[in-house]
């Protein structure tokens, strides 16, 4: 259950756009949630389906492997979809008991549930094609302007790889504990949702003293190796726009142009 | 002067109850003396709770002594200004190799030294890229340190300390969690910075097998230093180390025990070889005086 998670997950591969600079992805991430948000009309949505896919397809990531994120968001995509379905107020289209689906809860329901399925999967591209180290430093660079105003932006950036970086540590600790304590009887699986929490004291506390240990061991091993702050650091990896950075930021423009025409003219159904 | 100096070392930890009332006292280190020549392989032996941890933390200046002084290359570790340049000259390796690598690929953690101090970015894929071939690691640079084996975490850890070119390396247990095999590629490993690069090892451990190839010993046990010198001279000691907890290697183990029951055996029999060549020769000798005898 716990591997499933692709967020904050790399898959190595060697493509275009894992090549591009992490602070185009960062961007691009951002722009394509935004154009979802302003997507109106089949047209729109179209321009953003094929985006979508050029972008998945040139990433060499199998499609399987996204895929496999979504399932963590079934359940909120679900529960939205059901509450568009049937609070929205309009035109009835169909009516039994209490229940009234409109014309425009039903449209509601579709679009939200396309724009959240692509929302996911246009962030884990980003995720999967950016290493977690290359995902801070473009924040970092991205944000630097806030440091003036007092931000730790560096330390921020800092805690941000740490805690990806130990991700699938403490996964793999938090099976490891699972296991021994089933070992000794304890009971993960059975008993109603009070019952399960209560039964999962015997995992959290042993997994957080761990963590803490973990914590402690890394900081003095940071210690040990001069860090002290974003004060004077150099970069092993500096990050600079190329050439494929710039032509990536044309094309993301384009297109969120493309989504804005669309929605202004074809917003069919609107 | 060494490049380690210790006189007088003590560090004391002090557990205080919530109203700040001191607790309890416990003498971690108690006035340690110690000296270490640049390109020395030292090892230190002792068992849990001896101290030798305190020491090494003390070496890279993680810990302020109680009392006493301790230079590293002609540096006082207690003076604040002082504690950037000892964690570069002395470099650190923990026991837990998981939690002291930061990045998640090879080669940016090996960086994150260099970044750290400010090297500037050619010259820190330079020494990534030697730091890396010295540990014999350089084929795995973009692997993610979590498909490593432990032995190879370990040899990274150390790559990420050697690229920050120290002038010593302190390896706090770099072996406990290890299986044999990554037990000997650590040793191999640091015993040929040792020997290539002339970097100064202080090898800190409780497996008396590690510390046969080490040019001098110090057996700590309950914050004091018991004893001094030469693996052969050590390990000439059975009963005295035994006093202190410590695990005799199973070749001297042995040869102890065949000297004891009469065999003219050599005291600080360290290896296989060494006990096969004293078990022949003595062999020999008493098959020449049983036939005299008869």
């Amino acid at each position: 259950m716990l591997r499933d998670i692709t967020l904050g997950q790399y898959y190595p591969a060697d493509s275009v756009i894992h090549k591009l600079d992490p602070r185009v992805k960062l961007s691009a991430a951002m722009i394509y949630i935004i154009s979802l948000f302003c997507c109106k009309g089949i047209a729109a949505f179209f321009a953003a389906t094929v985006f979508l896919i050029t972008v998945i397809k040139l990433s060499k990531v199998p499609f399987q492997f996204m895929v496999k994120g979504l399932k963590a968001i079934v359940v909120l995509m679900l529960l939205t979809a059901v509450f568009n379905l049937f609070l929205t107020p309009g035109k009835p289209l169909v009516s039994f008991l209490i229940f009234t689906i409109t014309e425009e809860g039903l449209k509601n329901a579709v679009f939200m549930a396309v724009r959240l399925t692509y929302l996911i999967l246009g962030t884990s591209v980003m995720t999967l094609t950016t290493t977690p180290n290359g995902l801070t430093d473009g924040l970092e660079k991205s944000l630097s302007p806030l440091n003036k105003i007092g931000v730790p932006v560096h330390v921020i950036a800092m805690i941000m790889s740490i805690a990806l970086r130990f991700i699938p540590i403490l996964i793999e600790e938090t099976d490891k504990i699972m296991k021994a304590q089933m070992a000794r009887g304890a009971d993960f699986e059975t008993g109603n949702l009070i019952r399960k929490v209560k039964n999962m004291i015997p995992l959290l506390v042993p997994l957080f003293v761990s963590a803490f240990r973990r914590a402690d061991e890394l900081a003095m091993a940071m210690e040990a190796r001069c860090y002290n702050g974003g004060e004077g650091r150099t970069k092993m990896k500096p990050l600079r726009y190329q050439a494929k950075d710039r032509i990536a930021y044309l094309i993301l423009f384009g297109y969120f142009a493309a989504v804005i025409v669309c929605r202004i003219f074809l917003p069919w159904p609107a | 002067m060494g490049i380690i100096k210790a006189r007088q070392l003590v560090h004391e930890y002090i557990r205080r109850d919530e109203e700040g009332n001191v607790e309890s006292i416990q003498t971690a280190l108690n006035h340690i003396d110690i000296d270490v020549e640049p390109g020395q392989f030292i090892a230190i032996l002792g068992h849990n709770g001896s101290g030798k941890s305190t020491l090494a933390k003390h070496i890279n200046a993680l810990l302020p002594p109680t009392e006493g002084t301790l230079w590293v290359d002609g540096k006082d570790v207690s003076e604040e200004a002082n504690t950037l340049a000892v964690r570069q000259t002395a470099g650190m390796v923990f026991q837990n190799p998981d939690n002291q690598i930061i990045a998640s690929v090879v080669e940016e953690d090996v960086g994150f030294g260099p970044e750290n101090i400010g090297v500037p970015t050619e010259e820190i894929w330079k020494r990534v890229e030697n730091s890396l071939k010295a540990v014999g690691m350089l084929k795995y640079r973009m692997h993610s340190p979590g498909r490593l084996s432990g032995g190879q975490k370990q040899r990274v850890a150390i790559a990420g300390v050697m690229a920050m070119e120290p002038k010593c390396i302190v390896l706090d247990e770099p072996t406990a969690m290890l299986d044999p095999n990554g037990r000997k590629e650590v040793l191999r490993a640091a015993h040929e910075l040792n020997r290539k690069k002339g970097v100064t090892i202080l090898l800190i451990t409780h497996y008396m097998e590690e510390v046969v190839d080490a040019d001098y010993v110090y057996v700590m046990d309950q914050g004091e230093l018991v004893l001094q010198g030469t693996p052969g001279e050590i390990f000439s000691q059975v009963d005295v180390l035994k006093e202190h907890r410590l695990d005799v290697p199973q070749m001297t183990l042995l040869a102890d025990m065949l000297k004891k029951a009469g065999v003219p055996i050599p005291a600080g029999v360290m290896t296989r070889a060494e006990l096969a060549e004293a078990v022949l020769r003595c062999a020999g000798s008493m098959s020449d005086m049983s036939f005299h005898g008869q």
